[in-house]
């Protein structure tokens, strides 16, 4: 008999069927896992979790035949009353057998559990980070070392002690250096002679070889600084991987509860979306009225403020922020700004120059999205009412400048919306290649 | 009260260490081989965690298993259904292979990993040594080393063909898996060890003996063959055919040769499940009584503790649990509760015979050697003979067993048979009928085929008790069918005794599939 223990194997022996199963199933656990999403808390998003798809999509069909129709019979077990001819109603349920005798597989839906990855790359699938091409020829670059090979100079702290070991053990060899035991065993047979004090012809011998073998071990050490190899670094140039996003809000009386989650929902949205694509995210919140202020998160969404609105200070404070803390060659600058649209009519123009000289050409992204109160969704559309804000964002993006806008009424259309900012460029082309 | 010998006991508690299994190991081995007489392969017992047994489950229990999605949605389904605490997970899983590998999970206490091996190294491993189907129809030695090249080859057609196609044969290959076996022996044996070097023998002779020059030789032009009678036809194709699966692997004109090996083995292995299917009563019924015999001996021998031998009833009484009909747990015929009954049911006609039983069963009755009658039903019977042989009245009245009947054109269920001297033999019959999977499974033959005129290939099923296939169901899996046909291929719903046809489906290949 033989016993295996096998609980040190790797585990994980399913991870490749898991990944057909979730390629296969793949369309159908999207819209699952848009579907929770839409249901959750956008602050959960990151745990991953149970979703469920219709077990059609993943059937295993068999010849097998129907529950309905047809003479079934049953044997049980556990008769209490019945003789032979009696007659029993059919139990409710139109079931047809008084034991679910039917076997075939439920219809329901098939529920299982996603990790946390798997939930995030399903979520952010098709989604792209825009103009991240032209950023990463230009500047997105920092200088590091990587390993490269051995050299025969260096620092002792860079001293590669295996490839110099190797490298006297060779010469050792090649140079038949002699061995300590060698030496050791030449010495106990001249002892061993010399207590016999004769001198032979073969003591003599004897020492004469000594002599010559330790003179050889002399001439060759051990080690030599021939031998030594140093560890070899070259500098090379790597892309950023850190991104800084700035969250911009207004937090003017006119803003409401309403408006500031939804503003909340798309930030963490962008925040997820961020840490999947760099190892290091930032956030600086900057809130403004009439005068801006870069805050905590829990001010940013929470304190109260009062005041007009002037949204050029809150690009003014971006501005200096990025000047002192994050130079655009080392960080990538995201931002988006939220805003119930109100501007005070005096800063327009301030706001347009700000945004067109200094913000957008140091961003990679600028995404501005008008939160609106849950009434008044009905209106657009109908109405072209629009804020003096949307008017002068659209009035630079009618100039050429690289900016996004959308407006949100319903926390349901955040996701859309957010989808729709950062849908893959060439989605639709390559949907049409097979 | 009683002073505790600790000299005698193999383990105290639940704590165990690789010493106490081997001495486990030996004492069961001792009883089992030495005093029931059990005949088993060698035994090799692999410690596994949780995760691992989860892992097996997937992949219906085998150690090693090519990739195919329907493994990782049954490895889901487990999971999630375990980590929320709404299933268990086996003791144990045994392989009939030689050596028998039984997994056993590292946190089962003491007494559980004595039960196991009791249940599973040689109950379990007895049946698959000496059951007639296990001789006939698998090959101990050899599935596993089948399986490791099984899913070599499999890895390489996904290499070489791309995931989806290779994909899209296992589809069609597990959707027609309960019609991929033969049922009756035919004249040469399988050896999985040849099938192996078979599928390489002919590779490497493709190999050698190609020659790009045969392309360009011309060819005569279509001979006019001679019109063979439809008889002659139909036998050089060995119609009708039963076995789906073979008929495709070997006839169908579009397939390519990696794609009928895929065929080849997903029919291998479902040949090597097929005497599993056929004997669940009895396989575990011989486990179930096999673990009894011998936990009661190692109490009674005081090589384990009464501690120790309550916590093996609890868990043996909650295995072989019936619940009766009416019971909201119920959930069918509990094969380890009718198999361990119908067990200790023949030891009790072998020793305490009463006149009914000697009128039943002359042969048995009062023997007195039950381990003899019973090592010779576990080698000569399946579920169904089993069944029709050995439930005794004793049992059928134990149980309280009655036949229900459910026809659609009648207005209310009838009961048709009760435990009484009328319905014994008429409740032994139909019970036996539904643990046999012939009667079970749906009959589906492939008929005919005219490959001369439009091949259209032609199944029948020939329906039972007017129950027609699952018609979704069926629409899909012809639907594979007909893509590895390559040519349109219909299914008639056929009573057998009219020749009436219920339903006819019919599916034509996507032709950019293959």
């Amino acid at each position: 008999m033989y016993i295996i223990d096998r609980r040190l194997n790797p585990g994980g022996k399913s991870l490749a069927n898991r990944q057909r199963f979730l390629r296969r199933a793949k369309a159908q656990i999207q819209r699952a896992v848009r579907q929770t999403a839409g249901d959750r808390d956008i602050t959960d998003l990151e745990r991953g979790g149970e979703v469920s798809i219709p077990a059609d999509g993943v059937r295993e069909p068999s010849f097998r035949r129907s529950g309905e129709g047809g003479v079934h019979d049953h044997i049980l077990p556990g008769n209490k009353r019945f003789v032979e001819g009696d007659t029993v109603d059919r139990p409710p349920g139109g079931g047809g057998s008084a034991a679910g005798g039917d076997n075939g597989e439920g219809e329901d839906d098939f529920r299982f559990v996603l990790t946390r990855d798997e939930f995030l790359d399903l979520f952010l699938d098709d989604l792209e980070l825009p103009d991240l091409a032209k950023r990463r020829v230009a500047t997105v670059e920092t200088q590091g070392l990587r390993r490269a090979g051995y050299t025969v100079t260096g620092s002792p702290v860079n001293l590669a002690l295996l490839r110099s070991m190797r490298n006297a053990l060779s010469r050792r060899i090649a140079m038949r250096r002699p061995k300590p035991e060698e030496l050791l065993r030449l010495q106990e047979e001249i002892a061993l002679l010399e207590k016999e004090e004769e001198t032979s012809e073969r003591l003599l011998e004897l020492r004469q070889k000594l002599e010559h073998l330790e003179a050889r071990t002399k001439r060759f050490p051990y080690i030599d600084p021939i031998d030594l190899r140093y560890r070899r670094f070259e500098p090379v140039s790597r892309p950023v991987a850190q991104a800084v996003m700035f969250c911009l809000m207004d937090v003017s009386g006119s803003m409401t509860e309403h408006m500031k989650d939804l503003a909340k929902r798309f930030y963490m949205l962008l925040y997820i979306f961020l840490t999947r694509r760099y190892k290091h995210v930032e956030i600086v919140f900057i809130r403004h009225t009439h005068e801006a202020k870069e805050v905590d998160e829990e001010t940013f969404f929470n304190s109260p403020e009062t005041g007009g609105t002037v949204v050029s200070s809150a690009l003014r404070e971006m501005q200096r922020i990025v000047e002192e803390r994050y130079s655009p060659d080392a960080w990538n600058i995201y931002a988006a700004q939220a805003s119930d649209g109100d501007n005070s009519p005096n800063d327009g123009t301030t706001s347009a120059a700000l945004l067109r000289d200094v913000i957008l050409p140091v961003c990679q992204y600028y995404a501005y999205l008008e939160v609106g109160s849950d009434s008044d969704r009905m209106q657009t559309g109908f109405i072209n009412h629009k804020t003096s804000l949307w008017q002068t964002y659209e009035t630079l993006q009618e100039q050429g400048a690289n900016l996004a806008m959308r407006k949100v009424n319903h926390r349901r259309e955040i996701y859309p919306v957010f989808r729709e900012l950062f849908r893959r460029r060439d989605a639709e082309a390559g949907a049409r290649v097979p | 009260m009683s002073v505790i010998e600790h000299d005698g006991l193999l383990y105290q508690g639940a704590d165990w260490d690789f010493g106490t299994i081997q001495r486990i190991h030996d004492a069961v081995e001792a009883i089992g081989v030495g005093e029931l007489g059990l005949d088993v392969y060698p035994n090799q017992i692999e410690v596994i965690t949780a995760e691992q047994m989860l892992d097996a489950y997937a992949s219906i229990g085998m150690p090693l298993f090519y990739k195919h999605w329907s493994f990782g949605k049954r490895f889901a389904m487990h999971e999630s259904s375990y980590r929320q605490g709404l299933m268990g997970l086996a003791y144990e899983i045994v392989i009939n292979s030689n050596p028998c590998i039984s997994y056993i999970m590292e946190e089962n206490s003491a007494t559980m990993q004595t039960l196991v091996i009791a249940h599973a190294a040689f109950g379990h491993n007895h049946f698959f040594k000496n059951n007639y189907l296990f001789k006939e129809w698998t090959d101990a030695d050899g599935i596993l080393d089948y399986l490791e090249f099984a899913k070599g080859y499999i890895t390489r057609c996904e290499e070489r063909y791309g995931h989806a196609a290779v994909e899209r044969v296992l589809d069609a290959a597990h959707a027609l898996m309960s019609h991929g076996v033969h049922r009756y022996p035919r004249k040469k044996r399988p050896d999985l060890r040849s099938e192996e070097r078979r599928e390489e023998e002919r590779h490497r002779h493709q190999e050698e003996t190609f020659n790009d020059l045969w392309r360009t030789v011309p060819t005569k032009g279509a001979a006019a063959k001679p019109q063979l009678s439809e008889e002659r036809r139909r036998a050089l194709l060995e119609l009708p055919q039963e076995n789906i699966l073979y008929f495709l692997e070997k006839s169908a004109p579009r397939l390519q040769p990696w794609q009928r090996e895929i065929l080849r083995i997903v029919r291998q292995i479902a040949q090597y499940f097929y005497p599993q299917r056929q004997t669940k009563v009895m396989n575990e019924g011989c486990a179930t009584y096999c673990h009894y015999r011998i936990m009661t001996r190692l109490h009674e021998t005081g090589q384990i503790s009464d501690g120790a031998f309550l916590e093996f009833l609890q868990s043996h009484t909650n295995v072989t649990r019936q619940p009766q009909f009416d019971d909201p747990h119920y959930g069918g015929i509990n094969p380890y509760a009718l198999g361990f009954g119908m067990m200790q049911d023949i030891e009790r006609i072998c020793t305490e015979p009463t006149a009914e039983d000697r009128d039943w069963f002359p042969d048995i009755a009062g023997r007195g050697d039950a381990m003899a009658v019973l090592r010779d039903v576990w080698a000569n019977y399946r579920d169904e003979s089993f069944i029709s042989q050995f439930l005794s009245p004793h049992l059928i009245r134990q149980w309280r067993m009655f036949h229900l009947v459910d026809d659609p054109e009648q207005p209310e269920l009838l009961i048709e048979a009760i435990h009484d001297e009328r319905g014994y033999r008429r409740l032994r019959r139909s019970l036996s009928r539904h643990y046999d999977v012939g009667w079970s499974d749906p009959d589906i033959q492939v008929i005919d085929v005219d490959l001369a005129g439009d091949r259209r290939l032609i199944l029948h099923h020939h329906v039972l008790n007017r129950t027609l296939l699952h018609k979704d169901d069926a629409q899909r899996v012809l639907q594979m069918v007909a893509n590895l046909w390559g040519y349109a291929v219909v299914l008639k719903e056929v009573e057998p005794a009219t020749g009436a046809i219920f339903q006819e489906h019919v599916a034509h290949p996507h032709e950019t599939l293959f």
